[in-house]
C-alpha cells in the first residue's frame, strides 16, 4: 500500500488581485509514494511543488481530492486531529527555520515537547539525533552560531526526532553550496536507508534528484506532466519540460550551438544514438557499421550513471568507406548504404538523425 | 533650596506614587498591549487565527484611540473609569485610564514586533503538530522577546509622561509635585528636582531594558 497517495487533488487560491482569476496552484494531481521511496518532485518556480508538499502534511488544505496517509484520508480532518498526523511527518525547509531563541538541543527537542514525551526520553532522543547528524558537540550552541550545512543538519535532526515515517524536504539544499549540498543529500540517503523513512524531495535542481531519488515526478503549472523511475525519466524523457530538466545534468546530447559547430566540422551525415544499460548492446551496434563498411567517428557523447545504471548518447559522424575512394562533388556519398545500416541499427536502439 | 529640603518628604512620596502608578500601568497596560498586539497579529489575513472582521475592528479601535492626546482621553474615559474601578478620580482611576491608553499604544508595538518573526518558524511549529496556544508561548513570544523588551522599555517613558497629568484628576506623583510646589509657587528648583528624578528613573529603566534585550538577543 502506498504510504502517501494523492487522488485528483486540487488547490485553488483566491485571485491575487481583486477581479483577477483564481490561482490554480495544484490541478487534479494524482500521485502515489510507496513506503521506503525517495520520491523527487521537480519543476520550475511556481509549478506548485511547495503547495503540493504542504498538502501532504495539511499545512495547506486542499480544495478537492483525497490525500491518503497510510490509507487514511486527511483532507477533511479537523485541525486538532491533523496535529497527530503531522507528528508522523517530518519536514525540512530551504531556510532551515530553526528557532533562534533555542539552543540546538532545544530545537531538536521541540517536536518531542509538542508530543508531550517525558523529559528523560527527550534528552536521550536529542542526543541520539545529534549524534546521527554529527553535531553532538554543538548541542548547546545557538542557530546563529552555525553554518548553513550545520543548520540543515539540525533541521533534519529535529524533523526526525519524533520518529516520523515520512520526511518532506522542500528545497532543503537550495541555500547551500554544492559541497554542503552533497553532505546533506548523503545524510538524507542515510535517513532513508538506516531508518527506512520515506522521503519526498522538492527541488528545482536535477542533480539533487539524480543523487538521491528513486522516483521522480515532473511538475509544470500545477500538474504532474511526467513521472516514473528516475532512470527512465533521465534516459528517455517524454515531455519537453522534462527533457529540459534532464539536459541540465545529463551530458551527451549536443545543444543547438554545439550541433552547428559539429555540422560545420563534419560534412557527412551525423546521427545520435541512445544507449541504455543492458537494453542496448553497444558491440552489436558498432558491429553493424563495421560490417557494412561504414566508418564512423564519435564526435560528441556522454555516458551517465543514475541509480547505479548507465545510459548515454553518442553522436557519430558517418561516412561510407567505399565511397570515399571516389569522392562525389554532389554532397555526401553512400547515402543508400548508410540508410540501410541505420535501419538495422534502429532495431537495436533509438537513432536521431542530426543530418 | 531650603524650600526643597523642606519638601523632601513630599518629593519622596511623590516619587513613590509615580513608581506605583507607572509600575501598575506597566503591568496592566503591558498585559493589555500584549493581548491587543497578539489579537492584531493572529487575526491578520493569512495568520494563525485569520479573522477579517475581528482584525478590522481591532485595527480601527487602535487607530482611533492612539492619536487622542492623553489629557483629553483622561477626561473622556472618566465615566468608564468610574464604571470599572468605582471612581473617576485619584490614583486608581488614573492607573485604569493610563493602562487603557497604553494597551492600544503598546498593542501596535507588540504587533509590529511579532511581525518580525519569520513565518517559516511558525510553519515549522505547525509542521510538528503544535497548536496555536503553544505556538504563541513557545515560538512567537520567545522569538520576538528582544524587540518586545525594547518595546516595553519604550512604552515605559510614555507611561511616566502620562502619569505626570495625574494631578488633574486628583492623583499624585512627580508631575503633580512639580506642578503644585514648583510651578504654582514660582520655585523652579523644586520643578527641576522632580525633572531630575524622572530623568534618573527613565535612564535606569532604559539601561535595564537594553541589558535584558541584549541578553534575549544574545548580542
Ligand atoms: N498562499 C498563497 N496564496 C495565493 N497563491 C499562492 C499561495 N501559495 C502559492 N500560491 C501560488 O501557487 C502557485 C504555486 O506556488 P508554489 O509555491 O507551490 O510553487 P513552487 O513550485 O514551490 O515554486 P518555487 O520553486 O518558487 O518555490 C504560484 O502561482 C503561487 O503564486
Ligand atoms: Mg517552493
Amino acid at each position: 500500500m502506498a504510504i502517501v497517495e494523492l487522488r485528483g487533488v486540487s488547490k485553488v487560491y483566491p485571485p491575487h488581485e481583486k477581479g483577477g482569476s483564481d490561482v490554480v496552484a495544484i490541478d487534479d494531481v494524482s500521485l502515489s509514494v510507496e513506503a521506503g521511496d525517495v520520491y523527487g518532485i521537480i519543476g520550475y518556480s511556481g509549478a506548485g511543488k511547495s503547495t503540493l508538499v504542504r498538502l501532504v502534511n495539511a499545512l495547506e488544505r486542499s480544495t478537492s481530492g483525497e490525500i491518503l496517509i497510510n490509507g487514511r484520508d486527511i483532507a477533511g480532518l479537523p485541525e486538532r486531529e491533523l496535529r497527530t498526523v503531522r507528528l508522523g511527518i517530518g519536514m525540512i525547509f530551504q531556510q532551515f527555520n530553526l528557532l533562534g531563541s533555542r539552543s540546538v538541543a532545544a530545537n531538536v527537542s521541540y517536536p518531542l515537547e509538542v508530543a508531550r514525551r517525558p523529559k528523560a526520553e527527550r534528552t536521550k532522543r536529542v542526543a541520539e539525533m545529534l549524534d546521527f547528524v554529527g553535531l553532538a558537540d554543538k548541542a548547546r550552541a545557538y542557530p546563529d552560531q552555525l553554518s548553513g550545512g550545520q543548520k540543515q543538519r539540525v533541521g533534519i535532526a529535529r524533523a526526525l526526532a519524533s520518529q516520523p515515517a515520512i520526511l518532506l524536504a522542500d528545497e532543503a539544499t537550495s541555500a547551500l553550496d554544492p559541497e554542503t549540498t552533497h553532505e546533506v543529500l548523503d545524510l538524507l540517503t542515510r535517513v532513508n536507508r538506516e531508518f527506512g523513512v520515506t522521503i519526498i524531495v522538492i527541488t528545482h535542481e536535477m542533480d539533487v534528484i539524480q543523487t538521491i531519488a528513486s522516483k521522480v515526478a515532473v511538475m509544470d503549472q500545477g500538474r504532474v506532466i511526467e513521472r516514473g523511475d528516475v532512470f527512465d525519466v533521465f534516459s528517455n524523457p517524454q515531455q519537453p519540460a522534462s527533457a529540459r530538466f534532464v539536459s541540465t545534468v545529463v551530458k551527451g546530447i549536443p545543444s543547438a550551438d554545439e550541433l552547428a559547430v559539429l555540422r560545420g566540422r563534419h560534412p557527412g551525415r551525423i546521427v545520435t544514438l541512445a544507449f541504455r544499460d543492458n537494453a542496448v548492446d553497444q558491440a552489436r551496434v558498432f558491429g553493424e557499421f563495421a560490417r557494412a563498411g561504414i566508418t564512423f567517428e564519435v564526435v560528441f557523447g556522454g555516458i551517465n550513471e543514475v541509480q547505479g545504471r548507465s545510459f548515454g548518447h553518442l553522436t557519430l559522424a558517418l561516412s561510407d568507406a567505399a565511397a570515399t575512394d571516389a569522392p562525389t562533388t554532389a554532397g555526401p556519398g553512400g547515402t543508400d548504404r548508410i540508410d540501410a545500416v541505420l535501419d538495422r541499427v534502429r532495431t537495436l536502439t533509438t537513432v536521431t538523425e542530426v543530418r | 533650596m531650603e524650600s526643597l529640603i523642606e519638601l523632601l518628604p513630599q518629593l519622596w512620596k511623590a516619587a513613590g506614587e509615580t513608581l506605583y502608578i507607572v509600575g501598575l500601568t506597566l503591568f496592566f497596560g503591558g498585559l493589555g498591549g500584549l493581548i491587543v498586539g497578539l489579537g492584531l497579529y493572529l487575526t491578520r489575513g493569512g495568520s494563525l487565527l485569520a479573522n477579517k472582521p475581528v482584525f478590522v475592528v481591532l485595527n480601527l479601535l487602535v487607530n482611533f484611540v492612539r492619536p487622542i492626546p492623553f489629557i483629553i482621553f483622561l477626561a473622556a474615559a472618566q465615566p468608564l473609569a468610574r464604571l470599572v474601578v468605582g471612581t473617576g478620580i485619584g490614583n486608581n482611576a488614573i492607573i485604569f485610564t493610563i493602562s487603557l491608553a497604553a494597551s492600544f499604544a503598546m498593542g501596535r508595538i507588540v504587533e509590529q514586533n511579532l511581525l518580525t518573526v519569520t513565518p517559516g518558524v511558525i510553519e515549522t511549529a505547525r509542521s510538528v503538530g503544535a497548536g496555536t496556544g503553544r505556538i504563541i508561548f513557545t515560538v512567537l513570544l520567545p522569538e520576538a522577546l528582544g524587540p518586545l523588551i525594547l518595546g516595553y522599555t519604550f512604552i515605559f517613558v510614555a507611561l511616566v509622561d502620562m502619569s505626570a497629568v495625574a494631578g488633574y484628576v486628583g492623583g499624585g506623583g512627580l508631575g503633580n509635585f512639580a506642578l503644585l510646589y514648583g510651578y504654582r509657587q514660582f520655585n523652579p528648583i523644586v520643578t527641576w528636582a522632580a525633572v531630575l528624578l524622572i530623568i534618573v528613573l527613565v535612564q535606569l529603566v532604559q539601561y535595564l531594558g537594553n541589558t535584558l534585550a541584549r541578553k534575549a538577543l544574545r548580542r
